[in-house]
């Protein structure tokens, strides 16, 4: 006879529960892929050392893209560095988070009318948690670790679904202001 | 045979457990002497459960066979490892150079995975571990010929184990006073623990082996990171600091060689490949040549 009790999960069930536990490791231990391009990466080190020590949230540095799990982009981007911003995001492994510092990469900041630089992130690579200020304050980054955490529990840090279902979307964007995303340099050809 | 196969499974998976525990709560301590709070106890376990629940690329075939073949040679040599005089898996087996040989096979599977992934700095990485490996092996080796003679030929690690609980011989690190700081030396050498560190060196050449490898194959790494770290620390205790009757006796030991090297290593900076190589082919070489003599020929072992 079948059990009354226990009505036996569907294979949908059974993956988001895994994926829940999934996230419990994943929202616990972020190893971070710093991109320091602009002058918001000052307040990393007063957020990763004895002042605010980031590692009791497990969060750490990474050396390469492939082990980390979350990006940060530091202030403003150049379209030089936007090439190589999108060959690293791409080549993390997923799921993958990007956390973007600072109002240059929310609106432009003090270098919205400059001709070198790019001034919405979020058209280029999905962000899933922005950190406003010029420079933002060490508590209002940590704080923003905390939100992102926070998001990857309650499963709104889609931003890497985002660009796999938006690809087109965001491949034009990319072309639009780069004209081609190829990096040439010795290292890439 | 199958019993014996079980439970040296069971001691890799016990070392991977403690190790694991021990890496968490030394990253605590090695905080604390920063002034931070420092992550959870578990946070190692997290980390790799973590690893596993990602998604990841492959780079070849070469590149995932390698790291199986890494994982599967370390808990092969794990299976050997006795934990206390009582729990060994295969009487008779735990020979030294069972050790010596079969850690070979791991790291070169680590090698050739690390190669396969084609990056440069991964072959960089690989050709300074193997440089590393060549320049702590030799005093260290001689040390442990030195013990092996002392002890009448036998080199099991169980017998040499036996041998220092004898009433009336000292711990080897007692007996051959400059043996057991080179051994303490080579040890940090083979944990690639801070002067040492040349062939990870994260800011130099971005972790060195492990560049190209994220998600489940990185996890896998570190699991046979662990694995690798509990038998070079089990193989100090049972050859320097007279093993363990009990397995509480084996946590403290472990416990305090893990910490104290740890501890060690988080005040140096990193040296350069050739200061590496340079370092253990001077004095550890020296001390160690001197200490053979002076126990062999002269006979001076406290
Ligand atoms: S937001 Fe301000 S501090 Fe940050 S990169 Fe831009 S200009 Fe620099």
């Amino acid at each position: 006879m079948k059990s009354t009790k226990f009505s036996p999960m569907t294979q949908e069930q059974i993956d988001k529960k895994w994926w829940e536990i999934g996230n419990y490791f994943r929202r616990n231990s972020l190893w971070m892929l710093m991109y320091c391009t602009g002058c918001c990466a000052i307040e990393l080190p007063p957020a990763m050392t004895s002042a605010y020590d980031m590692e009791r949230l497990g969060m750490g540095p990474m050396a390469t893209p492939r082990q980390a799990d979350v990006l940060l982009v530091t202030g403003y981007l150049s379209l030089k560095t936007l090439r190589r911003l999108i060959y690293t995001y791409e080549q993390m492994s997923e799921p993958k988070y990007v956390v973007g510092f600072g109002s240059c990469t929310i609106n432009g900041g003090i270098y919205h009318d400059s001709h070198a630089v790019i001034n919405k992130l979020d058209q280029y690579i999905p962000v899933d948690v922005y950190v406003a200020g010029c420079m933002p304050n060490t508590e209002a980054v940590m704080n923003g670790f905390t939100d992102l955490m926070g998001m990857i529990k309650n499963k709104t840090a889609r931003g890497w679904l985002d660009y796999k279902e938006r690809n087109d979307w965001y491949k034009k964007n990319q072309l639009d202001s780069l004209g081609e995303v190829l990096v040439h340099d010795e290292f890439h050809e | 045979m199958v019993v014996n196969i079980l439970v040296g499974l069971g001691v890799a998976l016990f070392g991977f457990v403690l190790q694991t525990a021990m890496g968490g709560i030394n990253r605590k301590i090695v905080a604390r002497v920063q002034k931070r709070i420092g992550p959870k106890w578990y946070q190692e376990f997290i980390d790799i459960f973590k690893l596993f629940s990602k998604r990841s690329v492959s780079h070849g075939w070469i590149f995932d066979f390698g790291v199986i073949m890494a994982l599967g040679g370390i808990i092969a040599t794990a299976m050997f490892m006795p934990v206390t005089a009582n729990i060994i898996a295969f009487e008779g087996y735990d020979n030294f150079f069972i050790f010596v040989y079969l850690l070979a096979v791991g790291m070169l599977g680590m090698a050739m995975s690390a190669s396969g992934s084609g990056n440069p700095l991964a072959s960089i990485g690989v050709m300074r571990a193997l440089t590393t490996m060549l320049a702590y092996e030799v005093p260290f080796m001689i040390v442990v010929m030195t013990i092996i003679k002392l002890t009448g030929g036998t080199s099991s690690v169980s017998e040499i184990a036996a041998f220092q609980q004898i009433a009336g011989n000292n711990w080897f690190i007692i007996a051959l006073p400059l043996g057991g700081i080179v051994a303490i030396i080579s040890l940090m050498g083979m944990l690639g623990k801070k002067p040492f560190e040349t062939y990870i060196a994260p800011a130099e050449i971005a972790s060195g082996p492990m560049v190209e490898y994220g998600g489940k194959q990185l996890g896998m790494l570190f699991v046979m990171h662990e694995i690798t770290v509990f038998i070079e620390v089990s193989l100090f205790i049972h050859l320097f600091l007279g093993g363990a009757a009990t397995l509480g006796v084996y946590l403290l030991k472990y416990f305090l060689v893990y910490t104290a090297l740890n501890l060690i290593s988080s005040v140096y900076a990193r040296f350069k490949i050739d200061q590496v190589v340079v370092f253990f082919y001077k004095w550890p070489l020296f001390m160690a040549v001197t200490q053979a003599i002076i126990a062999i020929y002269l006979g001076w072992v406290i």
